[in-house]
């Protein structure tokens, strides 16, 4: 059992724990130290095993040569990163866009005034088209079509018009995200707060919104790992990122190594985000659920 | 339902519990607690809110590890760390202060879910002893009704129904009548006094003074998570001897 820091210890005789109590809590010790070596035991055996596999396979000699190469990895892996960059602004620039888009369709779904029916309409048509579309599609569509059109002020840049397409697309996704979050909030709180006096609007800025959010951060960043690895999408539209980049070392040399590097970068960025979203997800629970089974 | 073992008096209490304490970071909710139930008796466990009613329950149902003492059911220890918890909470019942049903399946569903699923009855069985057990509650049509159609009343009843569809050995009561309408509580009350009468073992943490007084075999008050006092209710509701007792009673039969 860890014990958190004593505040302020109060003036009461220090416990004396009885001889079964000792014998229980090395009990749990042994147990937990024979979990974990079961642990590290079933992975060591687990990372040979396909390991073994790999390099016993009768292609392993080509296949080493061909995507684990040294020399392609060094050669290449500066241009990719640099094109990385360009995949994290698009991301970076596209998620605060998506989360506005999202909220904003989900606000208008749920409302009820007869007035706003034609917005509604809209809402819905967009989830429908954007989430039934693959988001290549969507890329092709918006990144070919746009410029086609011809229209004075519209961007004619590759990658801005790659992440107006995943706006597009996620915007759709978030929205049903956080539709979903607004019906998980009980409906006696938002009784409780007309109750009180608060209005429709206050009661959504006040008391229902901050649940639902709460409620959708996992699934949330869930999505933001699956934005993060889809700007490359954007590849095909020819920006230079770190797909394309990788593309156009592997072509030069037939060698497929760059690859590899530009999905070291990729995990090396969705890894970290996926366990913050574990993180937040448990201390949720622990908050929400106190006293639960474990 | 189970049968009535001979209860000799000289037989070791079916539940006892030595001095059991419990933790929370520095915060001692229980501690030294010795309590006996002796199979076919009702214990009342009273005392204000946060005096350690619900965690003793909870460390009887191994909800809580505990931080010393030993909780033992017959011949099992169930504060044993290397206790298969599953097989012990097979042999203990429980009913909660909100009811706790699932609300996706019927009242029968809900009473059959662990004799099918847990002790592997056939359906038909299970179920046909289900009817029984809810007849006997005056919940027989209200067999395929989901939870949230009943009254408050009726769900706490089809909750007692539930914990006790296992035959299990001691029943814990955890407030079971305190989110009730007071003209819903004697219904429920009237259910625990059945049971007492057909023999089965209970323990139960309540406020309804009226009811420990006239059903308990023991009651125990407790206060800050300490055994103040305890003895027949007789005894604890004329003459209390604990100062602590007699403020606290004071307390709540004065309204």
């Amino acid at each position: 059992m860890s014990e958190p820091p004593a505040l302020s210890a109060p003036a009461q005789p220090a416990h004396r724990p009885s001889a079964r109590q000792l014998e229980r809590e090395r009990f749990r010790a042994r147990k937990r130290r024979r979990d974990r070596s079961i642990a590290i035991v079933c992975t060591l055996l687990f990372a040979a095993a396909v390991g073994t596999a790999a390099v016993l396979s009768p292609g392993w000699a080509p296949f080493r040569q061909t995507f684990l190469s040294g020399v392609e990895f060094n050669g290449s892996f500066p241009k990719i990163l640099d094109g990385f960059w360009l995949n994290v602004q698009m991301f970076l620039i596209a998620e605060p866009l998506i989360l506005l888009l999202g909220l904003l369709v989900a606000l208008v779904r749920s409302t009820h005034a007869p007035g706003l029916l034609p917005l509604r309409l809209l809402a819905v048509a967009y989830v429908d088209l954007f989430r039934g579309m693959p988001t290549l599609l969507v890329v092709f569509v918006i990144g070919f079509g746009v410029p086609a059109l011809q229209l004075q002020g519209t961007p004619s840049e590759p990658w801005v018009l790659g992440t107006i397409a995943l706006v597009l697309s996620y915007g759709a996704y978030v929205g049903e995200v956080f539709r979903a979050g607004l019906g998980s909030v009980h409906p006696s709180q938002r009784n409780a707060a007309r109750a009180l006096g608060l209005t429709q609007t206050q009661t959504l800025r006040h008391v229902v919104l901050p649940q639902a959010v709460r409620n959708v951060v996992p699934p949330l960043l869930n999505d933001f790992v699956s934005l993060q690895k889809d700007t490359a999408l954007v590849a095909t539209l020819g920006p230079l990122e770190a797909l394309r980049q990788a593309e156009i070392a592997a072509d030069s040399h037939f060698n497929y190594t760059p690859y590899l590097g530009a999905a070291l970068l990729f995990v090396a960025v969705t890894v970290p985000l996926a366990r913050y979203t574990d993180r937040l997800a448990k201390r949720a629970g622990e908050r929400q659920f106190a006293g639960a089974v474990r | 339902m189970t049968g009535l073992h001979d209860a000799s008096p000289f037989a070791e209490p079916l539940l006892r519990i030595r001095q059991l304490r419990k933790q929370y970071g520095a915060k001692v909710v229980l501690e030294a607690v010795d309590l006996d139930v002796a199979a076919h008796q009702v214990v009342c466990l009273i005392g204000a809110s946060g005096s350690g009613k619900s965690t003793l329950l909870r460390c009887v149902d191994l909800l809580e590890e505990v931080d010393d003492g030993t909780i033992h059911l017959g011949g099992t220890e169930l504060s044993d760390p290397a206790l298969d918890a599953n097989a012990a909470r097979r042999r203990i019942g429980v009913v909660f202060q909100a009811y706790n049903l699932f609300p996706h399946l019927t009242v029968l569903d809900n009473v059959t879910l662990a004799p099918r699923r847990v002790h592997r009855r056939a359906r038909a069985a299970a179920e046909a002893e289900a009817l029984e057990l809810l007849a006997r509650f005056g919940l027989a049509d209200k067999a395929g009704e989901y939870p949230d159609r009943l009254s408050g009343g009726q769900q706490q009843r089809a909750a007692i129904a539930r914990a006790l569809a296992t035959e299990p050995e001691l029943l814990l009561f955890d407030e079971i009548t305190s989110a009730l309408d007071p003209e819903l509580v004697g219904e429920v009350l009237d259910v625990v006094a059945d049971l007492k009468r057909r023999g089965l073992t209970i323990l139960m943490a309540t406020h309804e003074m009226g009811f420990a007084r006239h059903a308990a075999d023991q009651v125990c008050f407790l206060e800050d998570g300490v055994v103040r006092e305890r003895g027949s209710a007789e005894q604890i509701f004329t003459e209390p001897q604990e100062p602590a007792t007699r403020r606290f009673l004071s307390r709540v039969l004065d309204r």
